[in-house]
């Protein structure tokens, strides 16, 4: 009696250390967000106050008014920068993801010479800080003539994405069972068909979570748009966050607004494809 | 539906053979095992005729076509795998209506065979589900509805049962044999398991080392192993094979216990030979099957007891090796009793202890 009271307590305790530790955890992970949320819609005055005002006595749009108004009121081209993070993410997730796909397929289900060699350089890649790679990229795309250009943006992160776009896709398609292929094309498919109407299906949460990693990886990178886009021909948000920086001020407010216009796509993305990420990162469970 | 021939077909991973020119008529809706030991290239052997393995050497012909260099699609064959590699993004009507859909079947037409097939195998109740959720003797009912869907000239069957548990292994074998008797399709059958080999085969191809060791009906390949590898493969429990020599017109084993020479075995004078009695042809005395014109007797300690029911196997040392009989009636043993066992003679084998060849004539 006593010892399974003492068990129950126990296992009290410990339940609501478990709580205790997560929400530290989530606090860590989520305050600088909700901070940069309550940020967008509070005056200057209110953000830099010290000690710091948690509650918020007043809440306006003055900071998203001001961002979409004409230029001296403190306004930015909000909309030319989201075409182009746009542009510039959507494309060059597609053309890497193509390309892992094709490149994940064949290191999964081809014997190639040299195939773990390859594939470490791949990895190695990924080693190597972006920043690192400005000034010579810098460099080389003076001379080409293609900084400031969507499409040097987007081959930019194209390099960045397709090494880790492979391995991930790789390791999906790994899990589809060759097997499958084999019957499809015995059920009458070409070896096209039997990748595109089973393998490519069976894996596609897979490389949705690719594509979503690939994505986010473009829409929020800084360092390199920061070096290699000039002006409204290529700036994306990142770096059109730096527009409410001047010599001798910094708008908080607009920076959070415009900092929030960045969080929602990339949100609403997430949720549309969240269930196929949980599925893609859990593969291994729901092998049919 | 069609027959298959097999002319020395050859299958070369690099510069390692795996399959050695094989030979191996199949007639028009015959079933056929492929059975042996893992390694032994019957799979192989199934996925070249499939097409999904390319052929080294030699030819494979399905009904008049030389077949090699069509691809799967074009074979018109279905298979069963082992993993059943079901579409795991379908459900089992799409499953089952795969091949007809490739093959841009009117619709009606593919719900009518999907119908049929489903019919067949009792899968209606299941047509909305996705193969996740079905248990394994039901995944595997839908592999094979997804192969006689398309009414094919060959099935081709890859070890299918292995991945189910005895008790429905037992089950699907019965049914797979139902399903043969009903579309009378050919069918090629790997399995390394003997008794499905015995219980289904019209004939059993044995396979060890990339060669065919002989092809025959089940009780011919039981009855009149050709050596020694057939005899001790095929059967359970294993043949029991006792090392002997060839001495004065009859067998000696290795301990000196005098046997002699079976019937219809033709032996050399001193040749070391094995001695093979299956466990159902050595028997205590009083639980044996009625002594036969060719009886020897040995006596034996039993070391272990195996009751099974209706029958007890006994572990005996007979000169050394370890010999298993069978109890008929049983009644309790003990561990250590020695036992007078009769052997019909007649039933028995001899095999060249070099070479395993039988020494039958």
């Amino acid at each position: 009696m006593d010892q399974g009271l003492n068990h129950r307590i126990r296992r009290r305790l410990l339940k609501a250390g478990h709580f205790i530790g997560l929400f530290l955890a989530m606090s860590l992970i989520c305050i600088p967000g909700l901070w940069v949320v309550l940020n967008s819609f509070r005056p200057t005055v209110e953000i830099m106050a010290k000690p710091p005002v948690w509650i918020p006595s007043e809440l306006n749009l003055d900071n998203y008014r001001a961002m979409f108004g004409g230029i001296g009121e403190g306004g930015v081209p909000v909309l030319t920068y989201f075409w182009n993070s746009l542009v510039i993410s959507l494309t060059s997730t597609v053309i890497a993801l193509l390309v892992g796909m094709a490149g994940g397929y064949a290191f999964a289900r081809y014997r190639i010479p040299g195939k773990s060699a390859i594939f470490v350089g791949l990895m190695v890649t990924r080693a190597v800080p972006g920043v690192a790679l400005s000034l010579p990229l810098f460099i080389l795309y003076g001379r080409l003539g293609i900084i400031d250009t969507h499409f040097g943006m987007i081959l930019v992160y194209v390099a960045l994405n397709v090494p880790f776009t492979i391995w991930l896709i790789d390791g999906f398609f790994r899990q589809v069972p060759k097997e499958l292929a084999e019957a499809a094309e015995i059920d009458g498919c070409t070896r096209w068909q039997a990748f595109w109407k089973v393998e490519f299906p069976v894996a596609r949460a897979g490389i949705a979570s690719a594509g979503i990693f690939a994505f986010l990886t473009s829409w929020n990178e800084y360092a390199l748009a920061s070096q290699l886009t000039r002006s409204l021909n290529s700036k994306t948000m990142p770096v059109g966050l730096m527009d409410f920086t001047s010599q001798f001020t910094l708008n908080w407010g607009g920076m959070c607004a415009l900092a929030v216009l960045m969080i929602i796509p990339a949100l609403v993305l997430t949720f549309l494809v969240q269930k196929h990420l949980i599925a893609g990162l859990t593969f291994g469970g729901v092998k049919g | 539906m069609a027959d298959v021939v097999l002319r020395n077909v050859v299958k070369n991973y690099g510069a390692v053979p795996v399959v050695h020119a094989i030979n191996l008529d199949i007639a028009h809706g015959e079933f056929v095992v492929l059975v042996g030991p893992s390694g032994c290239g019957k799979s192989t052997t199934l996925r070249m005729i499939a097409g999904l393995e390319a052929i080294s050497g030699g030819t494979v012909q399905i009904g008049e076509r030389v077949v090699n260099d069509l691809p799967p699609r074009d074979r018109n064959i279905s298979m069963v795998f082992q993993n059943y590699a079901l579409y795991p993004h379908m459900s089992v009507r799409e499953n089952l209506g795969f091949s007809l859909h490739i093959a841009k079947r009117s619709r009606a037409d593919i719900e009518k065979a999907v119908a049929e097939a489903a019919e067949i195998l009792s899968l209606t109740p299941l047509l909305d589900r996705k193969p996740g959720q079905l248990s394994g003797g039901q995944r595997q009912r839908v592999a094979m509805g997804r192969a006689i869907v398309r009414h094919p000239d060959v099935f081709l069957f890859d070890e299918p049962l292995s991945n189910l548990d005895a008790k429905l292994r037992t089950q699907m074998r019965v049914e797979i044999k139902r399903l043969h008797q009903k579309v009378g399709t050919t069918i090629i059958y790997v399995t390394h398991d003997q008794i499905e080999a015995m219980t289904l085969a019209d004939r059993i191809v044995i396979m060890r080392d990339g060669h065919i060791v002989q092809i025959g009906t089940p009780l011919d390949v039981f009855e009149r192993p050709v050596n020694a590898f057939v005899a001790t493969f095929i059967g359970s429990p294993p043949m029991n094979l006792l090392p002997a020599t060839v001495t004065g017109g009859a067998l000696r084993l290795s301990d000196g216990t005098p046997i002699p020479l079976p019937p219809g075995l033709s032996a050399r004078e001193g040749q070391a030979v094995h001695f093979g009695v299956r466990a159902d042809n050595i028997m205590p005395e009083g639980h044996a099957m009625p002594p036969t014109a060719h009886m020897t007797h040995v006596e034996m300690p039993v070391t272990l007891t195996e009751p099974l029911g209706t029958e007890t196997l006994l572990f005996g040392t007979l000169s050394g090796t370890e010999v298993q009989a069978k109890m008929l009636n049983p009644r309790p043993v003990r561990t250590g009793e020695v036992l007078r066992f009769g052997i019909a003679l007649d039933k028995c084998h001899l095999f060249d202890a070099e070479t395993g060849a039988s020494l039958r004539v």
